[in-house]
């Protein structure tokens, strides 16, 4: 195989036109060779500046090293040293923003495809099952962790091969968290990838209890007092759904994409034989342009619909990743940019009819950095719509914070938790993740839970 | 899995089970609801608490027939289980954590409607335990439809009960006990909690205004995961977006928008009733949802 040094080993896709219509993965990952051929793009620098950009540090050249040698079993069991979760890190992490956005490579060029390589590897393990490797002693002590998302998978699986005894509760059904109703299937796929990871987790001894709603089923006083849990890890996630307060905001047909993607992904509702369907909209918008919204749009766009992005800002102020936004455009979703909703008409009957906007500019940057938009005068127009997806981001969820004794949240009343550690004001209980930050992305969430591994073993070693 | 100890049919199409559920029993008080779901592809319903026991780990639940979900619940038997039953969810009758001797000086009514009757048997047996015996008005549209009036009596100070058609007890709506007992039969009460279909209590709420006598309403909006995450049961209460399953589901019914929450409820009962209806009638299904026009 012949490569240009400067350039990545191109990953291949499916078309932009068939994947429109199914709900296949968009990304069809490298093969061997391919990744074989990628890893040599590495210079195993000293001083590797990748693992400063991972939020886990992974020993990135340690494990491409490996690659390139053909021995994918061993750079497995690296990148399992550092993470739980490879196989879903390699398909949703930032790596334009983290690793990837530290290698020397790209100062001359592209960077070397770690996040496509760390997916070969964590594909390659599961399809030869191979394992990571789970603790040589028991230390005797129990940890519980509320959530099976990517903070609390990540704090269980570490905890576990540490030698603790780790019990996960799970609100919902299934676990997963947002790996599971969030992030759509087309980019990270349920049965095979995330369903598999979990199984990992599991084989290291955590184990996972369902349909337990801590604060409501059990307080976290109780697990430490009652059930004898040594100490708690909360990775609760983010939370209640904002919504703009604009009129019509409750017809129906508006959804948040909490909800949207929830009946799309968790409950199946994209599949026509499914028990719970979803309203299959013809004409969509979608407000919001970070990562959910473009999930959100193109989980309706697979459902058949003419979709929207309704986002007051400009196209470089858009939160979502770029490649997010790429694929989104390529797929043929229409962004309406500088647009800002004020109001959703509603037809006789109280379903959604359209949805009345203005046209915003940039003005001055506000308190984030970003260039304020405001609204053009006379501006207003109607856009002819059956189905609006609010995707605004969320609120902290009071179910734990106001349920347990001694746990300070901040004004914003996200738990507040020391970085280093994810140490709370209660003793014993450590947090991370979405509970702590806010909404935010599935690897810093990791590498929270990870933090917080370290702290719990710390305390539970003293 | 979540082992089903009874089950037994009420009366048509509304059936009662008692199902092994340590964490919730545990936890469980008056007001709160819990989701089940009956397989691992089945949606998830939101069902009102009848009654729980914490030292034998069970709750009871009471559920009517409306659509292919609760289709499939009823053909369970004992022996039988859930595959998830997730509770106790929402906040607690706010009575439960008022002071109980400022409870002993308040009058009660609860005012129940059809399957609402369950729900309020668990609150009005938590104040009888305590010494507190509240009014309650049952409503039932015949009497045929009337349940656990027995056990009702057991722990109801006095207990109305009315059929729309007047098969049974006093005769017509709630609404008409309530003007009843308020103005001919010189009843007065400080506090009223209405529980049943949502045209009823919106319109409980419009005579308890009439006497300025606050009012609770319990809400059973569509829900998806009942923890705060989805959004779907968002309702306006005084002007403001609340979320039924952590604000509530209890409200104060003088402030709901019950007339949107109505039309919201709307969303998916066609979708609902296609699936069930498809299911049951098959190839013969010629548009009986009243819906589709027979081409679905």
């Amino acid at each position: 195989m012949e490569i240009d040094v400067l350039k990545k080993v191109p990953v291949r896709e499916q078309d932009a036109k068939v994947r429109a219509t199914n709900f296949e993965e968009v990304c069809l990952g490298y093969d061997k060779e391919e990744a074989m051929c990628e890893a040599t793009r590495c210079i195993n620098c000293k001083n590797a500046q990748c693992i400063k950009g991972c939020p886990v540090a992974i020993n990135i050249p340690g494990f491409i090293e490996k690659v390139k040698e053909g021995d994918i079993e061993a750079a497995y069991q690296i990148i399992s040293e550092s993470s739980a979760l490879p196989a879903v890190c390699g398909r949703v992490c930032p790596q334009e923003s983290q690793c990837e956005g530290k290698c020397i490579r790209g100062i001359k060029g592209e960077p070397v495809s770690i996040g496509k390589l760390e997916r070969f590897v964590a594909d390659w393990a599961r399809e030869n099952n191979v394992k990571p490797e789970g603790a040589k002693e028991s230390k005797g002590k129990k940890v519980a962790v509320i959530g099976s998302g990517p903070s609390g998978l990540t704090c269980a699986g570490d905890l576990a091969k540490m030698g603790y005894d780790v019990t996960i509760f799970e609100a919902l059904h299934e676990p997963g968290g947002v790996l599971v109703y969030g992030i759509p299937e087309f980019r990270l796929p349920k049965q095979d990838v995330v369903a598999k990871e979990i199984e990992n987790v599991i084989s290291l001894g955590v184990k996972i209890e369902t349909n337990v709603v801590v604060g409501k089923s059990v307080t976290i006083d109780e697990l430490l007092e009652e059930e004898g849990f040594d100490a708690v890890f909360i990775g609760s996630g983010a939370g209640l759904p904002k919504f703009m307060g604009i009129p019509g905001e409750q017809a129906n047909g508006v959804f948040s994409a909490n909800e949207y993607l929830t009946r799309s992904n968790l409950m199946k509702a994209f599949d026509e034989e499914s028990n719970t369907p979803i309203m299959r909209g013809k004409k969509v918008a979608v407000v919001g342009g970070g990562n959910v919204a473009m999930d959100a749009a193109r989980t309706a766009l697979r459902l058949g619909a003419e979709v929207h992005i309704v986002y007051r800002r400009s196209e470089e102020e858009l939160p979502a990743r770029v490649e997010e936004v790429h694929h989104a455009k390529e797929e043929g979703i229409i962004f309406d940019l500088l647009t800002n909703p004020t109001e959703i008409l509603e037809d006789e009957n109280g379903w959604v009819s359209g949805i009345k906007c203005v046209r915003m500019e940039l003005g001055e940057p506000d308190a984030s950095g970003r260039r304020r938009p405001v609204v053009i005068e006379g501006s207003e127009f109607t856009m002819e719509v059956d189905t609006v997806i609010m995707s605004l981001g969320t609120s902290p969820n009071p179910l734990i914070s106001s349920t347990t004794k001694g746990l300070e949240t901040n004004k914003y009343k996200c738990i507040v938790a020391e970085e280093e550690f994810g140490k709370t004001s209660k003793e014993g209980v450590y947090a991370g993740g979405d509970a702590v930050t806010g909404a935010a992305t599935v690897i810093l969430a990791m590498g929270a839970g990870k933090a917080a591994a370290k702290g719990i073993d710390e305390y539970l070693g003293r | 899995m979540y082992k089903i100890l009874k089950a037994e049919e009420l009366t048509t199409n509304i059936y009662l089970m008692d199902v092994e559920a340590p964490r919730v029993a545990k936890s469980c008080q008056p007001g709160q609801f819990v989701i089940v779901r009956t397989d691992e592809d089945a949606e998830r319903i939101p069902l009102t608490i009848c009654d729980y026991d914490t030292e034998a780990g069970t709750i009871t639940i009471v559920f009517q027939v409306v659509g292919a979900a609760t289709e499939l619940m009823k053909n369970l038997k004992a022996g039988d289980s859930f595959h998830d039953f997730v509770g106790p969810l929402g906040c607690p009758s706010e009575f439960v954590n008022e002071e109980i001797e400022s409870l002993r000086s308040k009058k009660i009514l609860f005012v129940a409607g059809g399957l609402g009757t369950a729900p309020v048997y668990p609150q009005v047996k938590w104040l009888h335990e305590r010494g507190i015996d509240a009014d309650v008005i049952v409503g039932a549209k015949t009497k045929d439809l009337l349940i656990m009036e027995e056990e009702m009596k057991a722990v109801a100070g006095n207990l109305y009960v009315t059929t729309d058609d007047g098969s049974y007890g006093r005769s017509g709506m709630v609404t008409k006990v309530i003007d009843d007992l308020l103005t001919e039969e010189g009843k007065s009460y400080d506090v009223c909690v209405a529980i049943g279909p949502m045209i009823m209590m919106k319109f409980v709420c419009l005579t308890t205004k009439k006497y300025d006598l606050p009012t609770v309403v319990s809400m059973n909006p569509i829900m998806v995961d009942g923890t705060g995450m989805c959004g779907a049961c968002r309702l306006t209460v005084d002007g403001e977006v609340k979320f039924a399953c952590v604000d509530g589901p209890e409200f104060d019914g003088h402030k709901v928008d019950f007339d949107q929450a109505m039309k919201r409820q709307q969303i998916y009962k066609t979708k609902e009733g296609r699936a069930f209806l498809k299911a049951q009638e098959g190839n013969t299904h010629h548009g009986g949802c009243g819906n589709c026009g027979g081409n679905d």
